[in-house]
């Protein structure tokens, strides 16, 4: 195998340059590129992020003022949610690995409109710098969390206005990707992959990319109506100008609640990727994942109300939004036995992106029956804006997506940069993070169901006990980061040199060169196998 | 070197459409949100946004109407005019497009001003007096034409960078997606304004 390090033709992508310096990267129009432009930054507001989290748990480790004042803490974790939701799960996974990857897998030489691909990470970059200004202007920084709610997101003397126009742009952004990459899709495929010939990280990218273009124009003029209130006082959720709050939340989760399968449909292309290679076995059931992708991101879209419980709804509405929850859990649950499925009696290859991904079915599964808890209506009315709440999306959205995204970039970090990683040193980080994760998040569903409100900087002395637990946990799990991270840097510059297929894949990407030439592929693949076919 | 042999001489006009009307879908639900909006407060202030409709100008109204309908039609024959190699002919619809559509934002900008002085727009203390149902109407009715007029011109400014496109011989009789892409576009700030004309004006 090693003897393919000599057969290669063609320079890789990073040596061709049509531009010098730097701008060979933010004027180029490659896929591969670009999604590598899109992974830096994602990462670097990824560990602001992150300190923001850690410095709110710091707060949190004992009762009373620990570190920070109240205000701060409102701030702070408005500016955690607003990064890392707008700037980093929802683009995260279809932005990078969608970009560097979906291509390559479906045997294209680039999405179909590159140019375009290029301007959502402008129009990126722009969002993210727009959403920061408010940190630093006007009337200090933002205090409604990231949720903008109505009325006192127009209330607030805070400046607001940067981070819901920030949050415009970014969705703006994630629709003209969402768009590339159906196109792309349809139109690009090698000659013989036919739909259900196609791997199902694509086909997960596809239904997240429906939902970035039916539902972010939705939460788009929703914003830009906020904007409206505090610019114009037109009065759509003014209550004393005759507009309803309620209104606003509606409005919101209706693209808010599809957002969340935006961010755990490519999670869930990512693992199933990753179990058939490292179990050297046929993906079990490949047109149940498909379906069940389809179903979740169709079903998603009527399920917003459970977000409102509690905000005041008919009972028939209460009904109607519960039963639509627990249906939607049906495909996820799907998901979940094929992928078990497929493990099973597999040869398996104990590697690092297969712990990621083990982890992720389990941190998933935790977070998804947590998820029953809140959509039926009895349980909700006592756990809402609780703590309860908090370790739930924690575990569905930094858990799912998180570990998802940690396992892509350890999957495919050779094919991205021709190098291996320490694999000693990237699962022992790993374990750490594991370990942290579960000590931050776990006492956190105790804490919930005690009766610990969440976005207090404050709480009673009974939950000083739990509260100790986790900020350990979130110590523990921030080390483990700074592992994983220190070995991937490091790695990337001087690993050795990686093979074509280290894993022993049978997909489009682990037939070209690592890295990737400019065009991917010397000439256009026929297909005639499905994704999967093991021996 | 072949390296410059990149992605930017492939060409799929099928793709350019069907990515066209993808985005147009979306320029449709980010005004959705606003047709809700609209329903829910004609449902809960209808006497009120009975009364309001009454202080706008049908005829004007009407007359952006028609002029918004004559553009598309414009626009449209161009694209043939194009098909059939009439540069010029090409050309002067185009300019015509673009400016019968300035005409309608002169006749918006002459229809506002007259609603400010009357002192009806959002956050005056004359509308307040109104009522809450009159200050939602005329919020929505100034936020609505608002973002439609804003959509005009984005509509001009794709136009216009399509003129000079055809001009150039870049955009021709056996490479138009472009200007069929524009066309789209403006049939979408068309079909949005059909829309908002009885909401606003003949709904009385």
């Amino acid at each position: 195998m090693s003897s393919q390090e000599h057969t290669r033709k063609e320079p890789s992508f990073y040596e061709v340059k049509k531009h010098k310096g730097i701008f060979a990267w933010i004027l180029s129009t490659d896929h591969k590129r670009i999604g590598l432009m899109y992974l830096y930054l994602i990462m670097t507001f990824f560990l602001i992020g992150a300190v923001l989290g850690l410095l709110m748990k710091l707060e949190l480790i004992a009762p009373g003022k620990t570190i920070m004042e109240a205000q701060t803490y409102n701030g702070f974790f408005t500016l955690h949610g607003i990064i890392m939701i707008f700037l980093i799960v929802i683009p995260g996974l279809p932005a990078v690995f969608g970009n560097f990857f979906l291509p390559i897998m479906i045997g294209a030489k680039d999405v179909a409109f590159p140019r375009l691909n290029l301007l959502s990470w402008y129009i990126y970059l722009l969002g993210a710098i727009i959403a920061i200004t408010s940190q630093f202007s006007g009337g200090g920084p933002p205090d409604t969390g990231w949720t903008f709610y109505a009325p006192y997101s127009f209330k607030t003397s805070t400046n607001m206005l940067p981070a819901v126009l920030g949050a415009f742009t970014l969705g703006f952004s994630s629709i003209l990707t969402g768009l590339n990459f159906i196109v792309t899709i349809h139109r690009m495929r090698s000659p013989g992959m036919t739909w259900m010939k196609m791997p199902l990280f694509p086909w997960a990218l596809y239904g997240t990319a429906w939902i970035q273009l039916l539902a972010t124009p939705v939460v788009g003029i929703t914003l830009l109506m906020t904007v409206g209130e505090r610019l114009f006082h037109i009065g759509f959720f003014d209550p004393a100008l005759g507009g309803d709050p309620i209104l606003y939340q509606h409005l919101f989760w209706i693209y808010s609640h599809p957002a969340v399968y935006i961010m755990i449909l490519p999670a869930m292309g990512v693992i199933s990727e990753i179990l058939p290679t490292f179990a050297q076995k046929t993906i079990y059931g490949y047109k149940a994942i498909v379906i069940s992708t389809i179903a979740i991101a169709f079903v998603g879209y009527f399920v917003w109300g459970h977000h409102m419980f509690t905000s005041g709804m008919s009972g028939t509405a209460l009904y109607v939004f519960s039963i639509l929850t627990f249906l939607v859990a049906i495909p996820s649950g799907v998901k979940v036995f094929n992928w078990i499925s497929t493990i099973y009696k597999g040869s398996i290859d104990l590697r690092t992106p297969f712990y990621w991904a083990v982890s992720f079915i389990f941190v998933f599964m935790i977070g998804g029956l947590t998820g029953l808890v809140l959509g039926s209506l009895a349980t909700n009315v006592h756990v809402h804006d609780t703590h309860f709440v908090v370790a739930h999306f924690h575990f569905i959205v930094f858990g799912g997506v998180g570990f998802a995204f940690f396992a892509a970039i350890h999957y495919w970090f050779p094919k991205i940069y021709g190098r291996m990683y320490d694999e000693t040193w990237a699962n022992m980080g790993w374990l750490i993070f594991f370990i942290g994760f579960l000590t931050l998040y776990l006492p956190m569903f105790y804490l919930g169901i005690a009766g610990m409100p969440r976005r207090y900087f404050d709480y009673l002395p009974e939950f000083h006990g739990g509260n100790i637990i986790s900020s350990l946990g979130a110590i523990v799990m921030i080390s483990g980061l700074v592992i994983i991270l220190f070995n991937l840097f490091r790695s990337a510059r001087i690993g050795p040199p990686a093979e074509k297929d280290p894993w022993k894949g049978r997909t489009l990407e682990w037939t070209v060169d690592s890295p990737p030439s400019l065009e991917n592929f010397k000439e256009e693949p026929e297909i005639t196998k499905g994704p999967y076919e093991y021996q | 070197m072949s390296q410059q042999v990149h992605t930017d001489e492939h060409r799929d006009d099928i793709g350019s459409r069907f990515g066209m009307w993808l985005f147009i879908f979306t320029e449709l639900l980010l005004f959705a949100g606003l047709f809700i909006t609209y329903s829910v407060f004609r449902y809960k202030n209808w006497q009120a946004f009975h009364l309001a409709a009454e202080e706008l100008d049908v005829f004007i109204g009407a007359l952006n109407t028609v002029i918004l309908l004559a553009s598309s039609a414009t626009i449209a024959m161009s694209i043939t005019a194009l098909q059939q190699k009439r540069k010029k002919l090409t050309l002067t619809l185009m300019g015509t497009t673009m400016l019968v559509g300035l005409v309608f934002l002169v006749n918006k900008y002459f229809e506002w001003s007259l609603k400010f002085e009357h002192g009806l727009y959002p956050g005056s203390e004359t509308l307040v007096e109104f009522g809450k149902g009159e200050v939602l109407f005329f919020g929505l009715y100034f936020f609505m034409t608002g973002l439609h007029a804003l959509h005009i011109i984005a509509g001009l400014g794709f136009i216009s960078f399509v003129f000079y496109y055809v001009i150039k011989n870049k955009v021709t009789h056996d490479n138009f997606v472009l200007l069929e892409n524009a066309g789209l576009y403006w049939h979408l700030v068309d079909i949005i304004w059909v829309f908002l004309f009885p909401l606003f004006y003949l709904i009385t």
